[in-house]
């Protein structure tokens, strides 16, 4: 079997760095397996969110609390920052300077604490009227759903940081770039899950 | 002389296995084989049509594990040794297809045994059935009889030969109700309403129980279903109403506290609605 | 002017959180109980810390174990995690069956709470820190091993798994000392561990210690499925694995899917009862019928995660002791995939009697009958095995053919549990615990005993006292018989299970049956015990450095026993499956590499212990409220996590000549030993070089 068949297809580093697309093979799917299992836990809450969307328990409804314009930002800054975080993937396939990969990470980083502020202000405007999770089993569904994604936007955050501390210290060494591919695969997974969240959770909910 | 010792031993072995072996059988008593009413009955017949084709399923291996494992053991030398044979379509269809057969057999018999036995579905009566209301609760039972206004803990009295329809919810955890000489067990929930369906064909004293623990006095929390014949059914109700002993709110604190209800209790009246009352009170906020 | 202090430091401790104070404030059998088991822990914690100072190895185990990330050594240690968790369990079982023997018409000696402690604690620890942690011990030693690779994919991931299993594991056991355990269940079913009905700390022991072990799997599962993907050695191609590795990737993807649902259940019962949602409570639209839904949609798949490695021991058991191939492997891994694919499709079978249509009860109903098909395919392939072989009857051996009488068994009353009719009946009583333990202890314990004997001599390089062994496995054998076969009569009975006291007295010849069934089975571990004691007092007697003493298929045994820190001087080659059983029949097998070469492997860390440690503190600090010491908790655990990421220097060289030094020192050893034939493979003659016939 050549090195080639065995890596899989999310390694952009195929042509421009053969030693560290040979090392990544294993790193780059086991953090593919492990996103398939926190596809699972998301999966799970969907399905409850689902299931206690009727609990209102007489209290706040989805209609009377999501605020489309508000979301509809969130949904681009997130999106946006998707975009970003592949301009840094692309610097560094092509041998780009770490001065431009490290921008691309700023922006990235800035775009996903604006949109944890943006998030936090709408929780925190549903809590100023009573929508908060010890109200009913739907506000339960909801703050146990969404804030986790915020939550892995969060953590994601943390690990920009660190790469870009790591830029600085160690410079592109194979495993600066295989952590680099693997908050990739975060980030864009985070975003996959938002997409999810605003379709499933935001959008149904306004039409209703 | 040894002899004689050795079949002394036997006997008194047998002296002690006798208690034990009809101990075992009066246990059985109180189960689903000594059924009393036509849904156990049902559901005992299903068990033994599985039971024999079950014999089929295990019999081979039961058999062929010891066989074969003794036949080919490495002391006999007479026997062929074929180190490296793995493989033989026709064991390995033998290996599938009867399994697969049996399985489908048994599922046709799963989905109409399941579908007859479906514990929300009315028993075939000419009179419709006797409404009991079932509230679970911490550790005793609570049936009410809304048509009558009376109201029993621990105590499931019911006419012989009419159908029964238990309505049941909890006033606390989730519990699960089992009579096994008269029906299968369905759970009983706070804030929700499931559904029994069961009658007595004989009159007797069968058994009630709460499976789900539930606490403390979970092992306490039994009740006796007694079938009586008509006549001893009204007599039983016009007994609890000349009680004068109303399930007014102090009683039913006291029936809704936590604890264990040393003997059955009757209420010569109900208010109305109770049940629907007890089913969304505790789903209010300070019930949790 | 200390009561603002204590709270904030010590959360809800309070002194009669103690068993000792209890038992001195209230001196009855029941608490003497609990104080007494309290002193095992504590005595038992003191004798090893003493032992360990007196013979001064604290440097030894923390150098050569604790930090360690060899997968062999870490297979070890989950195994012996298993054992010690085994023993208490089984006391538990004792004390419940005897108090059910004792207490018919009377209280007897434990109270009521108590009881629902030692179920509660003895199901959860058998499934999550008995159960668990010895099939993935037996994994990690063994998958690297059988597939020839080095290590594991992710060696100090592997480390943290076993830490955070070793944390959730103390957890329980310090919840013996500190304040009372849950007493809602295994499966810690709502409303009822809600805050409401169990203020107390109970479930939260349970909720953390569960978590620990559920986190702890999914790791472990991911790296043994990227493990078995990505590091197979040349030549070994899927087909071609041993059916042990076959059966661990299958339980490997069903961590990565169903130990999800475990931690969003347990995730989501905490928030209820930590920050007040509802989710599962009676109030404000909670509903617990999610719970049950995504309790089993994790807890049906479990099963299958503890029964198919045994699957694949006994595979590899029964082919090696039959002195032949296994029959159908093919079809063995169809079976096995079939097996943890269906296994997600029946969870709905544990809630039959919840009120749910009967066409929905019947299609789960038949999906479970479904999953038998599979099943009942292995246990013919082991029969078709065993036909025209040598069979030898070792201990393994036994455990293997105690094994396929009795799982039938347990099969058959798992296809009356499938009909929705049925299990009206029996559901919740005695005839399903019957049941389960029909399934798991010869499916689970009787392969994992198996694996123990049968690969012991690999991992320690002598051989265990095959007589001590055999009068394990027969007490194993008997025991099981007479402590469940009367539960099924019980359960018929209308028994229901977690009953504390017992008010027929119908019941009693039964349940005295059960009671001595349960004490065999003690005495079952009690043999083990002296086999192992027995087996390392003899063990220089019985070496098997050369490292075949069964006259092995797998690549396992092409290794000296026990193998080097790298198992492989050079990384095998194999062109076909048994690659190294055809070897010994055809080439040399034992012939030195041409050249060899420096070896990396991953240095000692104390990444894992660091982050093992903190993470059983954040337990034991969320369930006592102690908030401050959860927080400093994860700050450790996240701080620990960035700082290994900034560490380079992760791996050491062993250099070509220490690789050369073992080798040629194994290699003389094998030219050494004497072959011999399989008739005499128990005597010490067996010095691991197996005589070759044909």
């Amino acid at each position: 079997m050549s090195k080639d068949e065995t890596a899989p297809a999310s390694l952009n580093l195929g042509g421009t760095d053969a030693e560290t697309h040979a090392a990544a093979g294993r790193d780059v799917f086991g953090f593919w397996v492990f996103l398939m299992s926190d596809a699972v836990l998301f999966a799970l809450l969907f399905a409850t969110y689902g299931v206690m969307l009727p609990a209102t328990a007489g209290g706040p409804t989805p209609a009377s609390e999501y605020k489309i314009g508000p979301i509809f930002a969130e949904t681009l800054i997130l999106l946006t920052s998707s975009v970003t975080y592949g301009m840094a993937s692309v610097a560094m396939k092509h041998g780009g300077a770490q001065r431009v990969i490290f921008g691309w990470l700023a922006a990235t980083l800035a775009l996903g604490l604006l949109f944890l502020g943006m998030e936090l202000h709408d929780f925190s405007e549903m809590f100023s009227h009573g929508a908060d999770p010890t109200r009913s089993g739907f506000l339960s569904a909801f703050f146990g759903l969404v804030p986790l994604h915020g939550l892995h936007v969060l953590a994601g955050s943390l690990w920009i940081v660190v790469m870009m501390v790591q830029l600085r210290v160690f410079g592109l060494d194979p495993r600066v770039k295989i952590n680099l591919l693997r908050l990739g695969l975060f980030w864009h997974f985070l975003d996959l899950i938002w997409i999810a969240i605003f379709s499933t959770v935001y959008l149904p909910g306004l039409i209703r | 002389m040894d002899r004689e010792r050795r079949i002394l031993n036997r006997a008194a072995a047998l002296l002690v296995a006798l208690p034990l072996l009809l101990g075992g059988c009066a246990a059985l008593k109180l189960g689903v084989m000594n059924h009393a009413g036509p849904v156990a009955a049902d559901e005992w017949h299903v068990y033994l049509i599985l039971a024999v084709v079950l014999i089929f399923v295990a019999g081979p291996v039961l058999l062929l594990v010891p066989l074969i494992a003794y036949h080919y053991r490495i002391s006999n030398k007479g026997d062929a040794f074929r180190p490296d044979w793995g493989f033989s379509w026709p064991l390995e269809i033998l290996i599938w297809l009867p399994p697969i057969g049996i399985v489908i057999g048994l599922s046709v018999l799963l989905w109409s045994a399941t579908h007859r036995l479906d514990p929300y579905r009315p028993l075939p009566a000419n009179l419709p059935p006797i409404e009991v209301q079932v509230v679970a609760l911490d550790w005793k039972w609570l049936f009410i009889y809304p048509d009558e206004h009376v109201a029993a803990v621990n105590q499931l009295a019911i006419p012989v030969g009419r159908a029964v329809h238990l309505s049941l919810t909890s006033g606390t955890v989730m519990q699960s109700l089992l009579i096994p000489q008269l029906a299968g067990q369905i759970y009983a929930m706070a804030g929700m309403r499931t559904h029994l369906h069961l009658a007595a064909s004989r009159p007797g004293v069968f058994r009630g129980e709460n499976t789900q623990f539930n606490g403390g006095g979970f092992h306490e929390q039994t009740f006796d279903v007694i079938a009586l014949q008509p006549p001893g059914y009204r007599r039983w109700l016009t007994r609890v109403r000349a009680a004068r002993h109303p399930l007014d709110s102090r009683a039913l604190a006291r029936v809704t506290s936590r604890s264990v209800a040393p003997r059955p209790d009757f209420f010569s009246s109900v208010p109305p609605g109770l049940f629907e009352h007890l089913m969304t009170a505790s789903t209010q906020d300070h019930a949790r | 002017m200390s009561a603002p202090v204590w709270p904030a430091l010590l959360g809800r401790f309070a002194w009669d959180s103690l068993p000792f104070v209890r038992a001195w404030q209230n001196p009855t059998i029941n608490e003497l109980i609990g104080a007494g088991a309290a002193a095992m822990v504590v005595v038992g914690v003191v004798f090893v810390v003493l032992l360990l100072t007196r013979l001064d190895r604290w440097r030894w185990l923390w150098s050569k174990w604790l930090t360690s990330l060899d997968h062999k050594k870490i297979g070890i240690l989950y195994v012996v995690i298993a054992l010690v968790m085994l023993a208490r369990a089984l006391v538990e079982a004792n004390l419940m069956r005897l108090q059910q023997a004792v207490a018919i018409g009377n209280p007897g000696f434990v109270a009521p709470e108590h009881f629902a402690e030692l179920f509660s604690t003895h199901g959860s620890i058998m499934i999550f820190f008995m159960a668990m942690p010895f099939l993935t011990g037996l994994i990690n030693y063994l998958v690297p091993l059988q597939i020839g690779a080095r290590d594991v994919a992710f060696p100090l991931l592997n480390a943290i798994g076993l830490w955070l299993t070793g944390a959730g594991a103390a957890l329980m056991m310090v919840s013996l000392v500190i304040g009372r355990f849950s007493t809602g269940g295994w499966s810690g079913y709502p409303p009822f561990t809600e805050i409401g009905f169990n203020p107390g700390v109970g479930p939260d022991y349970w909720i953390w210690a569960v978590t620990l072990g559920s986190i702890a799997s999914t790791l472990t599962g991911i790296n043994i499925a990227v493990t078995i993907y990505k590091m197979r050695c040349p030549g070994m191609t899927l087909m071609r694995m041993p059916l042990f590795a076959w059966t661990s990737l299958c339980t490997a993807i069903l961590m990565i899917f169903a130990m999800p649902p475990l931690t969003i259940a347990t995730a989501l019962l905490a928030l209820d009862r930590y920050l007040g949602f509802h989710f599962f409570t009676n109030a404000l639209g909670g509903n617990m019928m999610n719970y049950a839904n995504l309790f089993w949609m994790f807890g049906h798949p479990e099963v299958y995660i503890v029964v198919l490695p045994a699957f694949g021991i006994y595979s590899e058991v029964v082919s090696t002791f039959s002195s032949k191939e296994l029959y159908g492997y093919t079809s063995l891994v169809i079976a096995t995939m079939a097996i943890a694919v269906l296994s997600f499709t029946v969870w709905l079978h544990h809630f039959f009697t919840m009120g749910q249509s009967p066409s929905i009860n019947a299609a789960f109903g038949i999906a479970t009958m479904t999953i038998g098909v599979p099943t009942g395919v292995k246990i013919y392939n082991w029969i078709w095995t065993m036909f025209r072989g040598e069979v030898r009857f070792t201990t393994p051996m036994w455990y293997a053919l105690a094994f396929m009488m009795t799982f039938v068994l347990g099969g058959l009353t798992g296809i009356i549990l499938a009909f929705p009719p049925l299990d009206y009946v029996v559901h919740n009583t005695l005839f399903l615990v019957a049941h389960f333990h029909n399934m798991l202890i010869p499916g689970t314990l009787y392969g994992m005993l198996a694996a123990y004997t049968f690969w012991f001599p690999k991992a320690f390089g002598f051989r265990l006292n095959e007589r001590w062994g055999r009068i394990s496995c027969a007490c194993w054998v008997l025991g099981f018989y007479l402590a469940f076969m009367p539960l099924y009569v019980l359960g018929a009975a209308g028994m229901a299970r977690r009953t504390q006291a017992v008010m027929e007295t119908a019941y009693r010849p039964w349940l005295y049956v059960a009671e001595i069934g349960a004490l065999v089975l003690f005495f079952a571990f009690a043999a083990l015990i002296v086999q192992l004691w027995v087996s390392i007092r003899q063990r220089d007697a019985n070496r098997v450095f050369p490292g075949d003493p069964w006259d092995g298929r797998g690549l396992e045994w092409s290794t000296s026993a026990p193998p080097p820190e790298y198992n492989f001087a050079r990384r095998p080659v194999v062109d076909q499956p048994h690659w190294f059983f055809d070897a010994k029949r055809k080439e040399a097998p034992y012939a030195p590499p041409a050249e060899y070469h420096d070896i990396e492997m991953p240095r000692n860390s104390a990444v894992a212990p660091i982050i093992g440690i903190a993470s059983g503190a954040v337990g034991f600090a969320l369930v006592w409220h102690i908030w401050w010491l959860a927080i400093l908790g994860m700050l450790v655990v996240i701080g620990t996590v960035i700082a290994r990421s900034f560490v380079r220097d992760t791996h050491r060289i062993i250099p070509a000549r220490a690789v050369e030094r073992t080798e040629r020192g194994w290699l003389e050893a094998v030219a050494k030993a004497r072959p011999i034939p399989r008739e005499i493979e128990t005597s010490p003659a067996n010095q691991g070089v197996a005589l070759v016939t044909r």
